[in-house]
Order: C-alpha cells, then sequence, then structure tokens
C-alpha cells in the first residue's frame, strides 16, 4: 500500500508539473472566454458601420415606403437619369445604388428591381432591401386587389407556447436546447478526458518501457501496482483539472448572472415573474435556464463516471503501451479504444439529443464503453436515479474485469522487446 | 559456510519454449558468484524469477532458508542489464522516490544518498535532470540506488557496461567493499577477464539448462590436462621437437619472451610429475619457462559451450 501511494504520488506530479498540463488548465479556459469576447467584439465592430443607399425610385412607389434602419440610410436621389445617379453613387460615400424603374404595373416591378453595388454587398444589406421592397410591394398588390390592410394587420397572430412539465416546473423552448448543449458538452468533454489522460497513461507506460527503468521499478513493485498507481495517479491529475474548471465556470457563471442582473435562486423568484422579465431578454433567460439544470448531479455524475469510464479505457490504454516499444506502434490497437468512443459520440448527438428516453439512448447509456458519455449526454433531460445507479454498477464491475485482463498483458508486455506483437501473441501473453 | 541462495529444480516455459530447466543453484553466503552463459541461455530469465519478477513454472527459490516471499524484495538489491531512469526527474527526487519503494524512510534515505552521493563525488548532482547526464554518469547513480537499502544479495548483471577504465575500477572497488561489509554478490556478464578477476564461484547455463557450477578453483582443477607450457634454448629445435613428440603429446605454445627458443606445450600423463619431466628437459636443453597450463574461465566457458 506504501509503495502504490508512492507511486500515485509520483505520477500526479509528474502530471501536474509538466508545462502543458499548466497551459491547459489555467489558460484554455481564458482562451475560450477570450474567444467568446473577441467574436462578439468584432461582430459588433462589424454591425456599428452605417451605410447609405442612394436610391433612384422612377416608378413613385416607394416614396415614403423605405424605412432607415439602425445600420442603413436610404438616401433619394431626383431628377437625375440612371447614369449620372450611378457616378454620383459610385464617387460618393455610397455602399450601392437602388434603382427601381419606371413603371405603372406592379405585377412585374418585383423582377426589375436592380441594385447597383462596388465590389459584392454586404448580405444584411440586400436582405434588408429585399425585405423593404417585398413588404411594400405585397402591401401594394394588396391595396390594388382592394383589401383592407388594417383587417390584415389585426388578424396576425403570434404564438408562444408556455411549456411547463406536469410538476409545475415552466421551461422555454430555449431550455431543451440549452439541456442538449450542456450535455453534449459533459459528454464531449469526458470522452476529450478519457482519450487525454488515457493517451497520458499510455506514453508513460511506453516511456518506462523504452527508458529501461521499468526492470529496475518492478524489482522494488509488483507490476499490478505500478499500473494502478499510474492509473489513478494520472486520474487525480484529471480531477483536479476538472475540479479547476469547474471552479472557474462558477466565477464566470457568478460575473455573468451579476452582469445580466439574474437570480438564480429559482424559489426566491415566482416563475411566473420570472419568465415575463425573461420574455425581455434573451441573455436573462439562457442563464435562468443554465441555472436550473441539475448542475450538482450534472458535476457529481461527471466525476463518477469520468473515473469509470476513464479506468475502464486506460487499463486498455496501459496494456496497449505494455505491449509495444513505442507510439506509432500503438495505431493498430486504437480502434478497439476510438470505436466505442465515437460510437458514444454519434448516439449521444443524434439519439439522445432527438429522444432522451427512447430505446437506442437508454441501451446505449448502460452499455459498459458507451455509458458514461451517453448517460452523461442524458442527465440534463433528467434521468431516474436507479438507471444511473445500474449503469454505474455495470460500468464498474466491467472495469474490474477490464484490469484483471489489462493487467495480465501488461505484466508479461512491460519486459518485452523488439517485434511488435500482434493481437494472437496478446492472447497468449494471458496464459503466461 | 551456508547458502543464501538456494534455487531447487527451477523451471519456466514461455509457451511452448522452454526458458529453464529444472536449474538448482546453490549460492554461499558472502561468496561472489558468477552467473554465465551465452546470450538467450535463461540468465535473465533465472535473475527475474530472485526478484520475483516473474513466478517459476515449477521449483523453489529459498533466501535465508525461506521460501521467497514478497517481502524479501527488500533484501536484494538488482541492476538489470538493461537499466535506465526517469529522463525528466531530477536525480534527487528519482533517487529517493526508488529508494523508497525499496522500503526505506524518506529521512533514512536521504542520508544514505548524501553519503554515497558523497563517496561517488556526484554530490552536486542533486537538482540535475537525468537527461543532462551521460550514461556513465547514470550508471553511477543506477549503482547507489541498488546499494542503498543495504541488501544481503546483490545482484549485478553487466555492471561494467558503460563505464570508462576509471569508473569501472570505482565500481569494482565498491563491490569488493561491499562484500567484505557482508553482501553476497551474483554476478552475471560476459567479461570473462572479470569474472577471473573477482568471482570464486560460478554456475554456466546454456541451452535453458545448467551445465557447471561449483568453486572457481575446483572448476579448473578438473578441466585442467596437466599440460605445461616449456620455452626451451637449445641450437637445433627442430630435432629436440621431434625427440619430444616422440615421448609427449605436444603442441606449438604462444608466449612473449625475449629470446628465441623453442616454445612448446607438453602434456604429460596422470601418473607423471612434472619434477620427471623437468629433469628430462635439463638433460636437453637449456630451460628458460616452465608453467602449468591452467585452463580460464573464458576457456571453460567456450569449451563448454560448443561441446554441448
Amino acid at each position: 500500500m506504501r509503495n502504490l501511494s508512492l507511486i500515485i504520488k509520483r505520477e500526479f506530479n509528474s502530471r501536474v508539473r509538466n508545462k502543458s498540463f499548466v497551459v491547459m488548465t489555467i489558460l484554455s479556459p481564458l482562451i475560450f472566454v477570450g474567444m467568446i469576447f473577441l467574436v462578439a467584439y468584432l461582430s459588433s465592430l462589424n454591425n456599428e458601420e452605417i451605410r447609405s443607399v442612394a436610391v433612384l425610385d422612377n416608378s413613385g412607389f416607394f416614396e415614403n415606403t423605405l424605412e432607415d434602419s439602425d445600420n442603413i440610410i436610404f438616401k433619394k436621389l431626383e431628377d437625375i437619369d440612371l447614369d449620372s445617379a450611378k457616378i454620383i453613387s459610385e464617387e460618393g460615400d455610397y455602399h450601392g445604388l437602388l434603382f427601381i424603374p419606371e413603371s405603372n404595373d406592379i405585377s412585374t416591378l418585383d423582377q426589375n428591381v436592380e441594385f447597383y453595388v462596388k465590389g459584392s454587398p454586404s448580405v444584411s444589406v440586400v436582405q434588408y432591401i429585399e425585405k423593404s421592397l417585398n413588404a411594400t410591394i405585397t402591401n401594394l398588390k394588396l391595396e390594388r386587389d382592394g383589401v383592407d390592410l388594417l383587417k390584415i394587420e389585426a388578424s396576425k397572430s403570434y404564438v408562444d407556447l408556455k411549456i411547463e412539465n406536469y410538476k409545475g416546473e415552466q421551461t422555454s423552448k430555449m431550455s431543451s436546447w440549452i439541456k442538449a448543449i450542456f450535455g453534449g458538452i459533459a459528454g464531449y468533454l469526458l470522452m476529450m478526458f478519457i482519450i487525454i489522460y488515457g493517451n497520458m497513461v499510455m506514453r508513460s507506460v511506453i516511456e518506462e518501457k523504452t527508458n529501461r527503468i521499468i526492470e529496475i521499478i518492478i524489482s522494488s513493485v509488483k507490476p499490478y501496482h505500478l499500473m494502478m498507481g499510474k492509473i489513478m495517479g494520472t486520474s487525480l491529475a484529471g480531477i483536479t483539472q476538472f475540479l479547476i474548471w469547474v471552479v472557474l465556470g462558477s466565477i464566470l457563471m457568478l460575473v455573468a448572472t451579476t452582469v445580466f442582473g439574474v437570480n438564480i435562486e429559482p424559489s426566491s423568484m415566482p416563475n411566473q415573474e420570472m419568465m415575463d422579465t425573461a420574455n425581455n431578454s434573451a441573455m436573462q433567460a439562457i442563464i435562468y435556464d443554465i441555472a436550473r439544470l441539475p448542475i450538482a448531479t450534472l458535476i457529481f455524475s461527471f466525476l463518477i463516471y469520468f473515473i469509470g469510464g476513464y479506468f475502464l479505457y486506460s487499463s486498455i490504454y496501459a496494456a496497449i503501451g505494455a505491449a509495444v516499444d513505442n507510439e506509432t506502434d500503438t495505431q493498430q490497437f486504437m480502434l478497439p479504444i476510438i470505436i466505442p468512443l465515437m460510437l458514444a459520440m454519434y448516439v449521444g448527438f443524434f439519439a439522445v439529443i432527438e429522444n432522451p428516453h427512447g430505446t437506442i439512448a437508454v441501451i446505449f447509456s448502460h452499455i459498459p464503453l458507451t455509458s458514461p458519455i451517453v448517460m452523461l449526454m442524458r442527465i440534463p433531460f433528467g434521468v431516474p436515479w436507479w438507471e444511473i445507479l445500474i449503469s454505474m454498477l455495470l460500468l464498474f464491475a466491467t472495469f474490474a474485469f477490464v484490469v484483471w485482463f489489462a493487467a495480465k498483458i501488461y505484466r508479461v508486455g512491460i519486459l518485452m522487446y523488439g517485434k511488435k506483437p500482434t493481437y494472437k501473441e496478446l492472447y497468449k501473453w494471458l496464459k503466461y | 559456510m551456508s547458502n543464501i541462495l538456494v534455487a531447487d529444480q527451477v523451471t519456466k516455459n514461455y509457451g511452448k519454449f522452454t526458458a529453464l530447466n529444472a536449474i538448482s543453484i546453490e549460492v554461499p553466503a558472502g561468496s561472489i558468484f558468477g552467473l554465465l552463459g551465452p546470450n538467450g541461455a535463461g540468465k535473465t530469465t533465472f535473475i527475474r524469477i530472485i526478484n520475483q519478477i516473474t513466478m517459476p513454472d515449477s521449483g523453489k527459490v529459498f533466501l535465508d532458508g525461506e521460501a521467497l516471499q514478497p517481502h524479501h524484495i527488500q533484501q536484494i538489491g538488482y541492476l538489470p542489464e538493461e537499466r535506465g531512469l526517469y529522463k525528466s526527474m531530477k536525480v534527487g527526487e528519482q533517487t529517493l522516490y526508488l529508494a523508497q519503494l525499496k522500503g526505506l524512510s524518506k529521512a533514512q534515505a536521504k542520508e544514505r544518498l548524501k553519503y554515497w552521493f558523497d563517496r561517488l563525488n556526484i554530490g552536486d548532482w542533486w537538482d540535475k535532470k537525468i537527461e543532462e547526464l551521460s550514461k556513465g554518469m547514470a550508471q553511477k547513480v543506477q549503482f547507489i540506488v541498488t546499494v542503498l537499502h543495504q541488501p544481503k544479495l546483490l545482484i549485478f548483471d553487466e555492471p561494467f557496461s558503460g563505464f570508462d577504465p576509471v569508473n569501472a575500477n570505482l565500481i569494482k572497488d565498491e563491490i569488493l567493499e561491499l562484500r567484505k561489509q557482508g553482501a553476497t554478490i551474483i554476478f552475471s556478464t560476459h567479461r570473462m577477464e572479470s569474472v577471473e578477476e573477482l568471482c570464486d564461484h560460478i554456475a554456466l547455463i546454456h541451452n535453458s539448462n545448467k551445465v557447471l557450477d561449483g568453486k572457481v578453483s575446483d572448476i579448473k582443477r578438473t578441466y585442467k590436462s596437466n599440460t605445461y607450457e616449456v620455452g626451451l634454448i637449445c641450437n637445433d629445435k627442430e630435432t629436440l621437437k621431434t625427440e619430444l613428440s616422440d615421448k609427449f603429446e605436444i603442441s606449438t605454445a604462444n608466449f612473449k619472451t625475449l629470446e628465441d627458443e623453442l616454445k612448446i606445450n607438453i602434456k604429460i600423463d596422470q601418473k607423471s610429475s612434472p619434477n620427471e619431466l623437468l629433469n628430462f628437459l635439463t638433460s636437453k636443453a637449456e630451460i628458460n619457462h616452465f608453467v602449468e597450463v591452467i585452463p580460464s574461465v573464458n576457456d571453460i566457458f567456450i569449451q563448454t559451450v560448443s561441446k554441448k
């Protein structure tokens, strides 16, 4: 036991003291947040630009119907022909020239409007102009046919379903998406953790082999202890990283809620009132929905499924590391790891988001190789505790079996040098 | 003299391949024991079984009269042939870690490390990383790690590879010093001159079987053939040679001298004594060289291995 804790300590230290670990842990959330702010800032810069559009209306239908928007100002040119209008708009500070030809027939008008522009036009400008013209022409056609525009306006309706579950908790349309996004992020993060930390275990096994320190160490400790110590020490580094991210994430959440002024205590604010205020701001609604997710369950399950899933996969990684001499030889053994992980991600993104409690989602959230990812994606949608428990028990039972199996390959593999083994040889090693 | 290590009918198979076939070896306490054999003979497998890295399929190993148990690991120091250290770890940190794995407390390990670092003149390496050290320097660190927990039984597999002559000598002296302090040393090497110099017992493993073992002097006695290397100063070498070949079994000898004499190996039969040979030779020519040919460990090794 003393040796196991010594090994765990060494493995943990060698992971955590690694420069790339520090960079990954501290910098990547900052970079992530920074990127969001940068993108937001850049797109706001873009929107602030005001474009003026010259209009030459020879039909006279659009006298008062072209309204300026926040970014587009229409300037009417009068009493000049198209050629001089083109020159004026091209030389002047205009984004483009909107030309409406002389016409008496509204029916053909929509085919003949032209927009002259330097280079390529801004998509938002074109869309805005098309929208304004469409509205005007539609209204003109309706008027021509004797339809009362006021009645049409009055008859328009805007349905906004108030979604509520049977327990009386209100949700919004947004909340399903937020659940899917959070489940997706959690599942994806878990997959990345398994791959990154599993790879670390594998590389560290290969390192000990190529360094030839392995024989010195296993003349002091049992190979099984070395393998388990390595897996545990590395998992502690992973958990440390995750917890740092949770802390950083909570700080960010706190900042976000203060900035947008949302009270995240659902009990302190009546739901109806909440929904009313939420209607005012999409951001508030999003933060409200995030706050109502089973965050604690999600974090707790993340840790449990990380430990189970990571132990399961990293013992396979350790066995692979022991079987080969260098990293390039690992490719042929990677398939059994990558396929279930990818399958879990696809099931997660296609089956779970479409139907979180459908047969496929439920089955895959119980199969040990895929359950960590699929179940994590289901949890934001609410999964009964006993289902989680069964899936975790299955996961840990499989893990115990796989570790036993991996330890056998590991024990033989670490002392084998030279030829890279085949699956058949690995099977033989089990009997040594 | 009691035996510190006894292997009794140790057998190990890897699939259909037999790595060790019922090997029985006794290592006397306080000896320097040479474990010899060509490449792939099974030496490393045997050493790994002593270190409980691999388990034998059948047979037993006793350390100090007790069947091997996990706690015996702390009484054995093993320097493997294929050895290395963590490249990016500092020397001090790394040696402390390895010493603690052998059961030393941190304080104890630190104190002994300081003693050994000073002794081998590497005191200022504590904060260096292994990747900054040369191969020979790293070997010194490995040597310290092997002996630090003061094991009763030390196993060195090719201990001198990678050392320059000065450091090889330093390590050799340290090994002799450890023996003087009571440790038993098992020594596996292909360098026969160091076996000749250091070992007092040897065992030879060939094709998974033990083919020879015992005290070096006893083995040499059984392998010697009553042959004498003789240098004779005379006028007519060819006549003398013919005369000798009528009486004895002779062959040409090679040794270096200052004169241009007849150099010859003469084998006498078991019943006659070297004095009789000397008497005969003095009547024929002037003797300036007379030595009994004692087979070297190298000769015995080659003879045994190529015979089988």
